[in-house]
């Protein structure tokens, strides 16, 4: 039992050699001879299926082959042509559902090339060096407005830069890299990585950055465009679902994942941070994943992520659940949570209900049941939150985000957008990585034309 | 239980595989360790007269890899035995003393004088070893001093070199060829004129095996220089195959006995090198590649597969191939094969469509109503057996030879009867002789 002021909270629940452990890279990178071993494996494929899978269409044949030529620099270059977060990317991609489920080898044998790790090889020797491969271009005169500074903000900004156009991002936090630095689990950007890879990233030059400007506050976007030839909007998704249920935002031990991953990654000392012995978490997607194997590696006795749908369907791939279950996570699925339990102002357990699937759709079965909890973590999706995008034209909006065309147009002339905060979108790194590129291609196009 | 006893030249020994005149067959602890573990014989290294050779004391060896640092090639600039001859012919007649049952031949190498011949000879001879081989096939470092391939690329020399160990010795003379030449039936023709009473082939071939790009020198360097040496291994035994061919189907040098060797590394390159005429084969570099152990499995290889075939004796199967050598001019222009992809095997890598596409004939789709599929179009394929070979899956494209029907492609009938190029109507030699 936890003592009556702290629930069952409690930091420093393990050694500093544990939490070390816990918390260093999940992946060890490929050693040298590792990398040149996989790299051979590659067939080398024509009109490769990895690479018509990766959404911004690295050409991994040809990386892979480089590694296999002694030529890391050049590899790396290659990746980062077309991605220049490959860093990160190779890091937290779901490789499985793109580049490794498409590799002919997959369907061979079962074991697909390891593109990921490869990847990572080769832009880990680049970062190494500390080079920027790309040049800028003669200076354009434009002057282009990033607001976000993320992965589609970063991607749209080096674009922009190597194409010699002038670039100011306007972060709200205070570290760019934005769900590199704030929203992943620690475990797979060690060493300070997603920081690394912004100054990687801002090494190409012209590219101004000013944190602690969030739009709707110290910026909006009718000056924006008033004093820019351009806007890029990558803002993400700042604001999160609620349960709707009793107690939250008020019991202790009750809070969103999002603030519980973003502080676990600020913390400079996790035997600092506080975790509760039973912890329940909300949600089948990647964040309910890193926040669900987090808790444990803080030294959570159990964990249990409860999902109101099958597992078949959690918007967390099957590698990722994996990644929980075989760090004692239990997954329970088709229960949603009706109640929060509690006993002097904190929380002591949820009340679940099972749900079941009718013609597809989901019911309540009114049976129910109460699972023990001190500590509860909400990851039931994330929202886009329009705040400073008015003024004189308003954004048109689809499904709650903003709407673009295939340019990552949106419906304001001058205004062009991507990541999280547009419709239609994946939810994805790299997928936000493509967005920026297209969109500064596309501003480029339309400053030229 | 097949019977894998060989008998050439008179040399018994329990198995076909011997190691090869090289650094594994330098001394009685090595050669040694080699019975022990399985070898039927051994080509002792090679022996010189005079002060004993000196090696460099830098690397000696350099190599191409493969997937996984697999040693494909290998290169040597190491000489001739760097030991005093008393103690190699002290340890050679003890060996042999020792292991009655395993041949042990003596590889040799002197300067072009009768004399230096006669008197080596005559020390062999007292160490009761079964035979000699006459190594003039090394083409580095000894070669520069008249010896080596530099006798070896000279067919009279050869001849006369030989003669002389006919006549001053008793025993078997196997003469060692190198490959560094332009037609190896010369040096073999040499070699029977000689007297020679088998062949054995091939030596390394002249190679530098790669740039050091830092020191920009040949690899390996020594002290910021280098110099070709000897190349062998797996890379090697497709060469070798074709000059152990070309001397087997010579009529000239038919029937002379040959001891195979060449990049032999599992008992199937033994047993193609016997198929193709070789009565014993020589192994080097997969043993310093492996060690001697690797014997095991080309024992237990040759005979699983002497067993399945029914072959009771390596006899029965020696040579079975050369008939079927022969030039190109006698091949079947009327034999068509058209490529067949196995769609069930095919994991849709595209690499038989893009180096048909690209460097051959645009046989082969990418797209088969707009879907990624790979299919053969008889009607461009001339069944050049490339897609087969660039194909990561065993089997999944296979060459079918076409019987019934018309060839899309030329709009000739399948299963026309045999005829070759020497009457082919576009042969202008073919029109003369009518």
């Amino acid at each position: 039992m936890g003592s009556v002021r702290t629930g069952g909270l409690a930091s420093g629940r393990l050694t500093a050699d544990d939490y070390k452990a816990n918390f260093s890279d999940i992946h060890p990178p490929l050693t040298r001879h590792e990398a040149f071993v996989e790299a051979e494996r590659c067939y080398f494929c024509s009109d490769a299926p990895c690479q018509t899978a990766c959404p911004t269409s690295i050409d991994i044949p040809l990386f892979i082959r480089e590694i296999a030529a002694g030529n890391d620099l050049g590899a790396a270059e290659s990746i980062l042509k077309s991605n220049i977060l490959g860093g990160i990317c190779a890091r937290v991609c779901p490789t499985e559902t793109l580049c490794e489920e498409a590799c002919v080898r997959e369907a061979a044998e079962g074991k697909p090339v390891k593109i990921g790790l490869l990847q990572r090889y080769a832009t880990d020797r680049l970062m190494e060096a500390g080079k920027q491969p790309f040049k800028r271009a003669a200076s354009t005169g434009k002057k282009i407005a990033v607001v976000g500074g993320g992965p589609a903000g970063l991607s749209c900004a080096h674009k922009l830069a190597e194409l010699g156009h002038s670039v100011t991002i306007f972060e709200a936090k205070e570290k760019l890299g934005g769900l590199n630095e704030y929203g992943i689990a620690a475990y797979k950007t060690t060493n300070d990585f997603a920081q690394r890879e912004v100054d990687f990233v801002l090494l190409i030059g012209g590219i101004e950055v000013k944190t602690n400007h969030a739009l709707g506050k110290q910026i909006d976007i009718a000056s924006l465009r008033r004093s820019y030839d351009a806007v890029f909007i990558g803002t993400g998704l700042a604001g999160v679902n609620k349960l709707g249920v009793d107690g939250e935002g008020t019991l202790r031990g009750v809070r969103d994942a999002v603030d519980f991953i973003a502080e676990l990654r600020q913390a400079k000392d996790l035997s600092k941070l506080a975790i509760g012995r039973d912890v329940v978490v909300i949600g089948g997607g990647m964040t309910a994943i890193d926040a669900a194997v987090q808790s444990r590696k803080l030294g959570a006795d159990h964990v249990t992520i409860a999902y109101r749908r099958g597992q078949d369907v959690m918007k967390a791939s099957k590698y990722e659940q994996e990644v929980a279950q075989t760090h004692g996570v239990t997954l329970r699925t088709f229960v949603k949570p009706v109640a929060l339990e509690s006993q002097n102002g904190f929380v002591t357990g949820v009340t679940l209900e099972e749900t079941d699937l009718d013609n597809g759709k989901l019911v309540d079965t009114g049976q129910r049941y109460s699972v023990k909890a001190d500590m509860v973590l909400t990851a039931i999706g994330q929202i886009f939150v329009p705040d400073g995008l008015g003024g004189a034209d308003r954004l048109e909006l689809e499904g709650g985000r903003i709407k673009v065309d295939q340019y990552r147009r949106t419906s304001v002339k001058g205004i062009w957008a991507g990541g999280d905060c547009i419709a239609g979108g994946e939810d994805l790194t790299v997928a936000a990585v493509e967005d920026g590129k297209q969109a500064a291609l596309s501003i480029h196009q339309s400053l030229h034309a | 239980m097949a019977n894998l006893r060989t008998n050439f030249l008179g040399i018994k020994s329990p198995n076909p595989f011997w190691l090869a005149s090289a650094p594994p067959t330098d001394k009685e602890y090595n050669v040694v360790r080699a019975f022990k573990a399985g070898w039927g014989g051994v080509v002792w290294k090679t022996l010189g007269d005079g002060d004993p050779i000196v090696n460099v004391s830098g690397p000696r060896y350099g190599a191409i890899h493969g997937p996984d640092r697999r040693l494909i090639g290998l290169n040597n600039i190491e000489l001739i035995t760097d030991r005093p001859l008393e103690v190699n012919l002290r340890e050679i007649k003890q060996v042999k003393k020792d292991w009655p049952d395993c041949a042990v031949v003596v590889s040799l190498m002197v300067p072009c004088e009768e004399e230096n011949w006669k008197a080596i000879l005559k020390q062999v001879e007292e160490t009761d070893c079964d035979g000699i081989e006459l190594n003039f096939g090394c083409p580095h470092g000894m070669s520069e001093r008249g010896m080596g391939s530099a006798v070896g690329q000279v067919p009279e020399y050869i001849e006369m070199v030989t003669r002389w160990c006919k006549q001053h010795s008793r025993m078997p003379v196997i003469v060692k060829l190198t490959p560094n030449i332009t037609d190896i039936r010369y040096p073999a023709r040499a070699a029977k004129k000689g007297g020679a009473d088998a062949v054995s082939l091939i030596n390394t071939i002249s190679s530098i095996m790669s740039v050091d790009l830092d020191q920009m020198s040949p690899w390996p360097v020594v002290d910021g220089q280098g110099t070709h040496g000897g190349y062998c291994g797996p890379a090697v035994k497709p060469i070798a195959l074709n000059m152990v061919a070309e001397i087997a189907r010579d009529r000239e040098t038919h029937g002379l006995p040959i001891s195979a060797i060449g990049g032999v590394t599992t008992w199937k390159d033994a047993a193609e090198f016997i198929a193709m005429g070789a009565g014993t084969v020589q192994v080097c570099t997969a043993a310093m590649t492996y060690g001697f152990k690797i014997v095991e499995e080309m024992i237990s290889g040759l005979s699983q597969f002497m067993d399945e075939k029914g072959y009771r004796t390596i006899e029965d199967f020696k040579g079975r191939a050369v008939s079927k050598v022969t030039d190109w001019q006698y091949l079947n222009l009327n034999y068509v094969v058209k490529a067949s992809i196995d769609q069930d095997l095919c994991i849709s890598c595209g690499r038989c469509h893009q180096v048909c596409e690209d460097t051959s004939h645009q046989a082969i789709t990418n797209q088969v109503n707009g879907q990624r599929k790979f299919t053969v179009k008889e009607e461009e394929c001339v069944g050049c057996n490339l897609c087969a070979m660039v194909c990561p899956v065993e089997s999944c494209i296979t060459m079918v030879p076409q019987t019934k029907g018309t060839d899309p492609r030329t709009g000739f009938e399948y299963g026309r009867p045999y005829a070759n190029w020497t009457t082919h109507p576009n042969n202008p030699a073919s029109k003369a002789a009518e």
